[in-house]
């Protein structure tokens, strides 16, 4: 259960936006920020702000053992096998193209594959896009059946032992399906390849465990889990990440520089040259604290009755297409009202207080596959409540009155 | 904030029953412009003729607001030299940063001024008049 009390912790939340309430329903693009997230970069700056991994002073410390017990928590929060395992980075974009720009890059050669699906995030599609261009590797895609699922006889269908690595998002940012990534892993290692596992809507709503999962790399993103924005991570295999070079260099991230030549720390800091965003990597950590006080159980309970609650009474309306599988553990739901354009939706919604997302959603391909040019998008967190859908949906109708014949 | 200063009649009118929506059969300078943050797309074609823009068309997909401005857009410029054309472009621009500017030869143009208020919404209404300078710079 989500004690009903932890709308007080987001300081946010209680405003008025042009006159109404907020309803904040745009969870997957980010998260809000509870007050001890807050309180604790606020603490970090006031009390132990210094750089790290080189100050012989007391604030040097104090900053490095912030900034790596952070680490320790986030290896933990995911259970990975280490810390060092950790890289801290600026969120998912920059995890995927890390795995993308230097393994991708030197282990796939001119008729290897790099399976993905139509459904990625662009930052889960593009990076290999690139990769494939740079090294004459082909992308292959596994077929999406018409709810937006995926099955396992067509992962197996579409690896191969070309198959150098297959990257898929644990959850779609659109659909709210959640992809059988256990079950890929083990066709992805029985082909030689590794699996990259876009993390970015799983973290912040449900229990990940890299090592029950088996699962070579996962990213994911500070903002959408209560911490600030500017902060995620990358996890990766130790023997992936030892045979790995980094890709960008300068300070923080060496052992002994020459002239010439010079060589790298060892993991985690070789992949993290320059000052790190350390107070982001504090309020990560307490953003940790925070959900596992709650229970990611409770919070996965919380969201697939909310999903639940949310589709049967988003289906009531007439005209509306909602995307993805009618039953859903995700507390995400993409829709269209009618031929009212997303973004005149979001608008009208906005008026109301009322926040909502509204375009592509970062899956150009997967609207063309939807046949739609844009979607609508409510995306709920721990502290959205029944209320709040009940909002959108009573909003949502006057929408449809608004717009009048054009629905 | 009041929605009836975003979504005028007149606007809804253009998005209901665009004007000029189509394409020409025969050639045409055309210009397809999208807003990659939201995915709206237009394909602007102009019929040009000795410095004058005689008429012009277009097809694309997206909100109200950027639907019924390429609407107005199209309308407003038949007839027009290519610089009255690009002129009228620079006074709407004035229009989505809030000044007063009148347009006494196509009034209903003015209708989007309430855009100004919503700033997330002025790149819907820009785009036509964008793929607009596009198209008139390419045949200058």
């Amino acid at each position: 259960m989500i004690p009903s009390s932890v709308r007080e912790w987001f300081p946010i939340l209680h405003q008025e936006i042009n006159g109404h309430p907020l309803v904040y329903l745009d969870n997957a693009a980010t998260s809000q920020k509870p007050r001890q997230v807050i309180d604790a970069v606020k603490r970090y700056y006031e009390w132990e702000n210094s750089n790290v991994h080189r100050g012989v002073h007391t604030l040097g410390s104090r900053a490095t053992d912030a900034y790596e017990g952070a680490r320790e928590k986030v290896a933990r929060f995911i259970n990975a096998e280490s810390a060092e395992q950790i890289i801290f980075n600026r969120g998912t974009t920059v995890g995927l193209n890390l795995v993308a720009s230097s393994y991708a890059r030197s282990v796939c050669g001119p008729g290897d594959e790099i399976v993905l699906t139509e459904m990625e995030h662009h930052s889960n599609l593009i990076p290999w896009q690139q990769a494939a261009l740079a090294t004459g590797a082909t992308l292959k895609y596994i077929p999406l059946q018409p709810d937006g699922t995926i099955r396992v006889e067509d992962v197996e269908q579409t690896v191969t032992d070309r198959t150098k690595l297959v990257a898929i998002a644990y959850v779609s940012n659109v659909m709210g399906v959640v992809h059988p990534v256990k079950q890929i892993a083990e066709i992805a290692h029985r082909h030689g390849a590794v699996i990259v596992v876009d993390g970015a809507q799983s973290t912040p709503h449900m229990k990940v465990d890299v090592q029950e999962l088996g699962i070579d790399f996962y990213a994911f993103s500070g903002h959408k889990m209560c911490a600030p924005t500017g902060i995620g991570a990358l996890y990766g295999k130790k023997e992936l990440l030892n045979r790995m070079e980094p890709i960008e260099f300068g300070g923080e991230m060496i052992n002994d520089v020459g002239l010439y030549e010079s060589n790298w720390k060892e993991l985690p800091w070789k992949f993290e040259g320059g000052t790190p965003i350390i107070a982001g990597a504090v309020g990560l950590g307490a953003a940790i604290d925070f959900l596992e006080e709650i229970g990611l159980d409770a919070i996965e309970q919380h969201e697939t009755k909310l999903a639940a609650y949310a589709m049967n009474r988003l289906s009531e309306i007439e005209g509306i297409r909602l995307h993805g599988p009618r039953e859903r553990k995700v507390g995400l739901v993409t829709f269209n009202l009618g031929d009212v354009h997303p973004h005149d939706v979001a608008t009208v919604l906005d008026a109301q207080g009322i926040a909502i997302r509204a375009g592509h959603h970062c899956c150009q391909p997967l609207m063309r596959w939807l046949k739609e040019s844009s979607t609508a998008r409510a995306s709920f967190y721990l502290y959205n409540t029944e209320e709040d859908i009940d909002r959108l949906v009573s909003a949502l109708i006057q929408t449809k009155e608004y717009f009048g014949d054009a629905t | 904030m009041q929605l009836d200063d975003l979504y005028r009649r007149v606007i809804m009118d253009h998005y209901k029953n665009p004007r000029n929506r189509g394409k020409f059969e025969d050639d045409a300078v055309t210009v397809d412009l999208n807003n990659p943050t939201c995915g709206d797309r237009i394909s602007l074609q102009l019929k040009i003729d000795h410095g004058v823009v005689s008429d012009a068309m277009y097809t694309g997909e997206g909100c109200s607001i950027s639907m019924s401005s390429a609407s107005m857009m199209t309308d407003a410029v038949k007839g027009k030299s290519l610089g009255e054309a690009l002129e009228l472009a620079s006074r709407f621009s004035a229009l989505m940063q809030g000044e007063p500017v009148e347009f006494e030869e196509y009034e209903d143009i003015e209708a989007l001024s309430g855009v100004n208020k919503f700033p997330a919404r002025i790149k819907c209404a820009t785009l036509a008049w964008n793929a607009l300078r596009k198209g008139i710079e390419s045949e200058q």
